[in-house]
This record gives C-alpha cells, sequence and structure tokens, in this order.
C-alpha cells in the first residue's frame, strides 16, 4: 500500500551490544535469546532493518528481552547504538545519521520532530511535578517563553486526553496508571511530532483502561496523521492498531509484512507459535 | 524581641570559646598526646584516613583539641594540610612489599605465606571487661615485657619472612580474573583539582579512602543487602607497614627512604559482569588498621564500575557525599542564620495567601 | 614533634603562595567566561564546608597587606559567622576591617549585595552554597556539564513554570537564576531578587565561590545579566512599597523585619547595618551642624 512512498522514518543495520563481543558470536548472528554462550555478550538489536512511512503505525512485536524496547530508546536517543544508521525525512533532508548526530541536535530532534511514550510513566514524566508543567516542558523545551501561551496549550491538550483542566496542578504520582499514560500521551504531542514512539503502552493497565488508551491513541493517530511506532508484547494490541508489523526474536528481525498477512500466514515458526498462542 | 539577626557576635564567640576550653578540661586528670597516640590507635588510624594525612602525632593532638571528636579532628588535620606545601610526590608504594602483621584470606585457606590473623577484635567475645577499670598499670607493663621476649624467641627461633605474594595473582596466572587494561597516566590528585566526572579510577580509589568510615561502610552494605549486586569474597586482607620513597632531590634517579605507614589493603573477588567471563576485583586500601573501611571500598569500587541502577553504581551518589569536612560542613551550616532567604520565603507565602483570599 | 605556634607558622592569608597563585588562575579564567562554573582544587579550611569556605579562598587568594576587608552576612558586619571569618583573615593577614562599603578593598558577603553601589576598583566576594542552577533538574553533574555545553535550560524554566502553575509566582524568593552575558545560566547565591538587577553592567567584579561544591565563577563589571524571567510575566523584585526603616528611615532599600513582642507591632530596619549606620552618622552631623 505505502511501500512506493519515500519513509519517514528509517533504520539500517541498527545494531546495540552490551559486552566486548567475540569471534564466535560475531559470526553467528542467530545465537539464542542473543545471548552469547562463550563471552556472554548480550546483543540486544542486531542488524534491525526497517522503514516506517507517513501516517502509518508499524507494530513491532515479540516476547520480552527480544529487543524492541531497546530498538525504540535508541531511536529515541535514551541509549547509544553500537553501530547502524536511521535517517529521519524532516532531517537534513533525510541525508544524516541521526544516530550520530550531536547532542544538541539530538535534543531538537527530540523536541521536534518525535514524541515517546513509555511503559513506565517515570521515564517520560516528572512524578513530582505538576501534570501541566510536564506537558509545558515539551513546548517550553521548543523554545516557547510565553507562560501564558504554554498555560492555555496544556489544558488544550489535557483536555484532549480527558484530564479535567482542575488536575493540571496535580502531580502524576497521585494519578491512576491510565491517566498517567494519557498525560504522557499530551507531553509527547505537544509540538505535533510527525512521529510518535509507544513502549508497551498499555502493559499492567486494566482491560477497559487498555481499550481506552488504544482508542485515544487511534483517534489521536487519525486526527494528526503522525507516524507511529507500536511496541507491544501483546499481538492483540499489535492486531488492533498496527498497519504493518515487524516480528522480533533475539534481537533481531524475524519476520515483516501487513499485520493481517503475519496473522494469517505466519512463515517464521516463532511468529506461528504467537499466533496459536493467541484466542 | 524575638526575630533579630544575630549581634554582638564578637563576644558571644570569645565566650563560646572559653567555655570550649572549660568542657576540654573535665576532671583533673591530665590527657597526654602520648597516651592518645599509643592507646587510641584505632582511632588514631580512622582520623588519618579519613584526613588523608599520615601523622599519628597531630592525629592525637587534634583529639585533645577537640573533645575526641573524630568529625571535628579530621577537619582539624584537613585544615592543617592545607597550610603546607607539597614538596614531593611519594613513589609508587606496592602492598605486595608490605611487611605483614595480619593477613588473611576467605576464598582459600591455603595461601602461599600462609594465613596471619595478627591483631584483630574478630574473634574477641565483645564483654565488657570490668576489671579494666582498676588496672594495674605496672602489672600491665611488667606483661608486656614477657609477651615480647618471648614473641622475640619464638620468632628467632622459626626465621618468619614478613612479605609474601598477593593471593589474586595465582588467579591472575589462571586467567581466571576479569582482565583490566593496564593504566599508566598520571593519577588524578583530588586535593589538588576538582574530582573530574566521569572520574578515573585514581580519583575513585583517592575517594573512597578518605571517605567517612561509615558512610562507605553503609553504602557497601547497602550494595551487599539487596541494593545492588555484588557478592563479594575476600580474596585477601593485609594489615601491615610499607616503606614510603621518594624521588632523591640531588642524586637523579635515587630514592629516598622518607618513613614507614601502616596500611590496610583488600582485593576483593566481586563475581563477573554481564558480557565478561572473568571474576572481576575490587581493590581497597586505607591508611591504618582499618578492616572495614577496606573492604568497603574494595566493594564500592567494584559496584561503581557496574552499570546498575542502585544508588551505588551512581559515582556522582557515591562519591560527592562521603567526604567528612563536606558533609559535616554543609549539615551544621544549617546552624547559620537564613534570615534573608527565609524572609523571602515568607513574603512569598504570604502574597500567595493574599491573594488566595483577597 | 615539632613545636607551632598559632600565629607565626602560617603562611600570609593562611594558604601557601602556590595554592594561592592557582585559585587566581581559576579567578581569571571564570572572569574569562562570564557565568561559566570553574572547577578549582579547593583547600580546607579551619571554616567549615558550606560555612564560606568558596568565598574565603577567593578572599585570601586576593588580599594583600594594604588591603581593607569588609564582611557580612545577610548585610550585617556583626554577625556570628562574618565576625568569625574577619578573625580568620585578619589573623593571619594583620588587614584592617572596616564596615564601610565605600572603604572596603574587598567585601565578602553571605546573602546580600551592599546597598551603596560598588566602584571599579573594588570586588565583591559571595560566598555560594549550591552554584549549580541545573541541580535541582537533575543531581549528576555529567548531565549538568553537558546542559551547560549544550545551552539546554528548559529544565530551568520548566521549574519557573512549575512555581508559576503551583504557587502563583515564577521567582524564586533567593537565588533566582540569571542569564550571564547571554550565554550561561548561572544561581547569583542566596540574594533576594531586590539584589539581583545589580550585577547588570556592574562597575565593579563579582566573585562566586563555592567551596564544598569546588567552584568558582565571576561576573566582570559592565557585563550583561538578566534574571530569567516569562515574556507575559516580567521580572519583579520583593514588593517592599510602604516600608521604612525604623533607625535611619531609608525606603526602598532591602528590609530585615522584626517583631516586637511587648508591643506586638512589626517594623523594618536596613539589613545592610554598615549602610545604616553611616546614614545615622551623617543624620547626627547633619543636626549637629544645624544647631
Amino acid at each position: 500500500m505505502t511501500q512506493t512512498r519515500q519513509p519517514i522514518l528509517e533504520g539500517r543495520k541498527i545494531t546495540v551490544r552490551f559486552g566486548p563481543g567475540c569471534d564466535y558470536c560475531r559470526s553467528h548472528p542467530e545465537i539464542e535469546k542473543g545471548r552469547c554462550p562463550h563471552c556472554h555478550t548480550i546483543w540486544a538489536v542486531r542488524d534491525v532493518d526497517f522503514q516506517l512511512y507517513p501516517g502509518e503505525i508499524l507494530g513491532i512485536v515479540g516476547e520480552s528481552g527480544s529487543g524492541k524496547s531497546t530498538l525504540l530508546r535508541t531511536l529515541y536517543f535514551d541509549r547509544p547504538a553500537t553501530q547502524g544508521e536511521a535517517y529521519l525525512s524532516l532531517y537534513h533532508q533525510g541525508q544524516a545519521n541521526i544516530l550520530e548526530a550531536s547532542s544538541q541536535q539530538k535534543r531538537y530532534l527530540r523536541n521536534h520532530l518525535m514524541g515517546m511514550v513509555y511503559q513506565n510513566p517515570t521515564m517520560g514524566l516528572r512524578m513530582r511535578l505538576s501534570s501541566g508543567a510536564n506537558v509545558a516542558e515539551k513546548l517550553i523545551a521548543a523554545g516557547n517563553r510565553n507562560a501564558g501561551q504554554m498555560i492555555g496549550r496544556s489544558q488544550q491538550l489535557l483536555r484532549h486526553v480527558e484530564i479535567p483542566v482542575e488536575r493540571m496542578k496535580d502531580p502524576p504520582c497521585v494519578f491512576s496508571g491510565g491517566m498517567q499514560q494519557r498525560v504522557q500521551i499530551s507531553k509527547a504531542t505537544a509540538n505535533n511530532p510527525p512521529i510518535l514512539l509507544l513502549d508497551e503502552v498499555t502493559t499492567g493497565l486494566d482491560l477497559s483502561v487498555q481499550a481506552k488508551v488504544l482508542d485515544l491513541i487511534r483517534s489521536i493517530q487519525k486526527e494528526l496523521g503522525i507516524a507511529m511506532m507500536i511496541v507491544s508484547h501483546d499481538l492483540g494490541v499489535i492486531r488492533m492498531m498496527a498497519d504493518r508489523t515487524m516480528v522480533m526474536l533475539g534481537g533481531r528481525v524475524v519476520e515483516e509484512g501487513l499485520t493481517d498477512q503475519i496473522l494469517e500466514d505466519p512463515l517464521h515458526a516463532y511468529t506461528q507459535t504467537l499466533v496459536s498462542s493467541l484466542l | 524581641m524575638g526575630y533579630v539577626a544575630v549581634t554582638g557576635g564578637q563576644e558571644a564567640i570569645e565566650a563560646s570559646i572559653q567555655l570550649l576550653k572549660d568542657y576540654r578540661s573535665g576532671g583533673e586528670e591530665a590527657l597526654s598526646i602520648e597516651v592518645i597516640q599509643q592507646r587510641m590507635r584505632l582511632l588514631i588510624d580512622r582520623i588519618m584516613s579519613e584526613a588523608g594525612l599520615y601523622a599519628p602525632d597531630y592525629a592525637a593532638l587534634a583529639l585533645k583539641q577537640c573533645e575526641g571528636s573524630p568529625e571535628e579532628a579530621v577537619f582539624l588535620l584537613r585544615a592543617y594540610r592545607s597550610t603546607l606545601p607539597r614538596n614531593y610526590t611519594s613513589r609508587t608504594v606496592s602492598g605486595e612489599q608490605m611487611h605483614i602483621r595480619r593477613r588473611i584470606s576467605s576464598a582459600f585457606k591455603d595461601i602461599p605465606g600462609g594465613q596471619v590473623l595478627g591483631p584483630t577484635y574478630d574473634y574477641v567475645h565483645r564483654l565488657l571487661d570490668f576489671s579494666l577499670a582498676q588496672e594495674d598499670e605496672q602489672e600491665l607493663q611488667q606483661w608486656k615485657k614477657q609477651f615480647r621476649s618471648q614473641a622475640e624467641e619464638e620468632n628467632g627461633q622459626q626465621e618468619l619472612a614478613d612479605t609474601a605474594p598477593r593471593v589474586l595473582d595465582l588467579l591472575r596466572q589462571e586467567g581466571l580474573l576479569e582482565e583490566v587494561p593496564e593504566d599508566r597516566s598520571e593519577p588524578c590528585d583530588v586535593t589538588m583539582e576538582k574530582l573530574p566526572i566521569p572520574a578515573p579510577r585514581s580519583a575513585v580509589l583517592q575517594t573512597l579512602t578518605r571517605a567517612d568510615t561509615g558512610f562507605i561502610s553503609g553504602l557497601a552494605y547497602s550494595d551487599i543487602r539487596g541494593f545492588g549486586m555484588s557478592h563479594p569474597t575476600i580474596g585477601e586482607l593485609r594489615y601491615g607497614t610499607v616503606e614510603v620513597l621518594v624521588d632523591h632531590p640531588l642524586l637523579e634517579g635515587q630514592p629516598w627512604y622518607v618513613g614507614e605507614i601502616e596500611i590496610t589493603e583488600v582485593e576483593g573477588l566481586m563475581g563477573s559482569r554481564p558480557g565478561s567471563n572473568g571474576i572481576g576485583v575490587g581493590y581497597g586500601c586505607v591508611f591504618g588498621r582499618n578492616d572495614t573501611k577496606a573492604i568497603a571500598m574494595a566493594v564500592l569500587d567494584h559496584a561503581l564500575t557496574l552499570e546498575d541502577t542502585g544508588p551505588t553504581s551512581d559515582a556522582e551518589f557515591v562519591l560527592l557525599h562521603g567526604d567528612c569536612l563536606e558533609m559535616n560542613g554543609f549539615i551544621s551550616h544549617l546552624k547559620l542564620p537564613h534570615y534573608v532567604t527565609f524572609q523571602s520565603k515568607l513574603d512569598g507565602l504570604r502574597s500567595q495567601k493574599k491573594e488566595q483570599n483577597p | 614533634m615539632t613545636k607551632k605556634t598559632n600565629q607565626t607558622d602560617y603562611n600570609f592569608a593562611f594558604l601557601d603562595e602556590g595554592s594561592k597563585r592557582e585559585i587566581r588562575r581559576s579567578i581569571l579564567h571564570a572572569i574569562a567566561v562570564p557565568g561559566y562554573q570553574v572547577p578549582f582544587g579547593s583547600r580546607e579550611l579551619p571554616i567549615g564546608r558550606g560555612w564560606g569556605t568558596g568565598g574565603i579562598q577567593l578572599t585570601m587568594s586576593l588580599i594583600g597587606p594594604h588591603d581593607k576587608l569588609k564582611v557580612i552576612d545577610q548585610g550585617n558586619d556583626d554577625s556570628v559567622n562574618a565576625v568569625s571569618i574577619k578573625n580568620l583573615i585578619c589573623r593571619t593577614t594583620g588587614v584592617e576591617t572596616t564596615t564601610d562599603t565605600a572603604e572596603a578593598d574587598i567585601i565578602q558577603s553571605r546573602h546580600r549585595v551592599p546597598e551603596e553601589p560598588l566602584r571599579e576598583d573594588q570586588v565583591l566576594v559571595l560566598q555560594v552554597p549550591q552554584p549549580e542552577p541545573l541541580r535541582g533538574v537533575d543531581p549528576h553533574e555529567e548531565v549538568t556539564r553537558q546542559l551547560h555545553a549544550d545551552g539546554e535550560y528548559t529544565g530551568i524554566w520548566v521549574n519557573l513554570f512549575e512555581l508559576l502553575l503551583t504557587k502563583g509566582s515564577p521567582f524564586r524568593g533567593a537565588d533566582h537564576p540569571v542569564m550571564a552575558d547571554g550565554r550561561y545560566v548561572m544561581n547569583p547565591s542566596p540574594i533576594p531578587r531586590y539584589d539581583n538587577p545589580k550585577l547588570h553592567q556592574a562597575q565593579c567584579l563579582y566573585l562566586f565561590g563555592a567551596g564544598r561544591e569546588k567552584k568558582i565563577y565571576a561576573i566582570p563589571p559592565h557585563t550583561d545579566v538578566v534574571s530569567l524571567a516569562f515574556e507575559d510575566h516580567p521580572f519583579r523584585q520583593e514588593d517592599l512599597s510602604g516600608r521604612k526603616c525604623r533607625l535611619c528611615g531609608a525606603e526602598n532599600v532591602f528590609f530585615d523585619e522584626l517583631f516586637d513582642e511587648a508591643t506586638g507591632q512589626r517594623y523594618y530596619q536596613c539589613s545592610d547595618t554598615g549602610y545604616c549606620q553611616k546614614r545615622r552618622r551623617q543624620q547626627a552631623q547633619q543636626r549637629g551642624e544645624q544647631q
């Protein structure tokens, strides 16, 4: 469907490694769980290629430890990549490897072109700071110095995720898990970024709350046309949200395609087990 | 009148100093520097270690001057050190050349050179000895004379060597220890520059060895109890004297003996980290006889190299909060007047109240 | 043990000459880059860390035998800590002290800038408890240093925004951060906001010393110093209107607030005691001349 277009974000051979690596694991890409039995080096992400197209939702599914969250955090510069390249079409016409940008440039990319929602809200929010200030942080980071304007915009964003304006002064630490995720979403979308990264955002939430948060993400995606990468170990979430899906195992991508295709006709043995366990 | 700036500062300070002298001179028995130095050895060792100044006589003087407060004594020594020019830098002192008085390993029973228990409270029942309250000094001296002559006799018969190879060298030769690249760069000196961050190992070790004993013991305890990931085994703990040499000021290339110091040195076996199959080693070395501090230092030295989320892997948390002068100074500064800042707080609170209930 | 006596065996201004020279070099570095925190090998002093050791080291490294010194704490020349610092410096240098701001060559202060404007030939040394304006944003030096290098001050603005949102005013009571020379955000030390504008395009040299944190920074004369404020909430000093010193009658200065238990009355007095005394002396003189 979208394949003829230019990707908005593209990753090439991204690798994140913990440990020095040895001759054995360097020459054996398919070591079990990405952990070298000889030198104990962990290949959290290994030679991952991907394309994210404008306006689509790309799902990444895999068991815990398969490297999917590490990949997302590497793209958001929370941790450095050992190797590999990533190109963002809105940054230097997609000609500069963002993984090698300066810390200043990386901040610009995070504040203007990307948003991130973490599984653990303490990663994305300052829990003891008011929700309003948490959202405004993104606006300030983008250079806004008009307090009144920012208060107005924060109110608007929080209202959008159904957080009552009178709770704007409350810190996220007094909120429920679902509310915390909604504050994260309004913060991540504050500057209308073209790309949103979502890391297991519904894990640990009640089923009814899960559905609500996913609905919200869907509606934001429709409304703003943001391209999203959604990481989840839950194939149900992926089925509901993703246009295309990548399956990760032991740090590598083992299968990739349209979500329906992967669900109906999985090729890789691991994907088949995954799909068969889906009710 | 209550809320008034402290005035008449000069007289108040002078009176307070007089009162201190009165407190310091409690009772009628004189306290000699000699007695403090000879009979409060462990306290002296601790003070010298935290002060980072090896001077038993000045440490004793400091203790006399401050009613025995370790915090104050360390303070006095550090301040005194600031007035001294640095004329020489010693040559590297190697624990291998230590004249050993105590040496144990909890990793191996039989070690080349043997285990030497030496003076330790480890196996003493901690029962208050009421007889010491009325100890006869003459008897004590007599006992000591006898003990020493007997010990000399026995030593003379056995010809014991007082140096020994390191226990860990055995493991190192077998390739079982984690490999650490050799670092021959000039060590950083944390007494002459602000601690660089990220801190090189030399700065880490210096900071730990000068740290408050209680602080690093508590941190190391938290690390092994569950807030970190160390499961240490003491490869070797040795205590004894080492010689300090400097470059001869006139004869180029010649060493010049300037004295000997007592140190406690620990090499801890800390388990292997992800991505390595060798055993990691933590190193501790402190002035004087202080097993606990040296072990705690070894635990923290290793914990700081782990990329863990616990407090003991957070270099700035560990290295910036354990200095005796810094922590006690900042806590005690809370006693200074804060009238201006507190006034601003009050003003803010009042105007906030006014806005809320106009 | 060699016998040492207290006064004669210490070097002039306590520290050895090498240490003083090293500190002066750090001062030059700080002057060259306004607002930049220069790390230095802070020495231990007979006075406690956190009690003004940064300021003392600056003063000690600069002072000469013919300088006149003024030391104040919260504006007060006679406060215990000011007296104690003055004693140490005088005992090891033999310099003269003064309470008159205009007479002093070096003024060391905690929490205040004197009321009388300072001249080109004067140095104001401020004692600093926390030199890092980003410390409330991240406890790690490695992080905050990178943020300074990148000119990334979002965290500070977020904290001011939070103050506005939850407390109704985007200003810190004391130590309200300033932008120095358009480059580095810095803590002006816990002076009231009333004193912040005195740093802007001043005649004198301001030096800031943090002994425990081992940093020196500076505002050289004629430097732009702007207190941080949102576009729609211009910088505001404390509201001192309607207040008057009960001793000298001064208005529009910074006041200590006093409370008379007997009468239940609240009244005000100049926080800068040297200034207040000088005014009263002048007033008495004028009265004498009139009679």
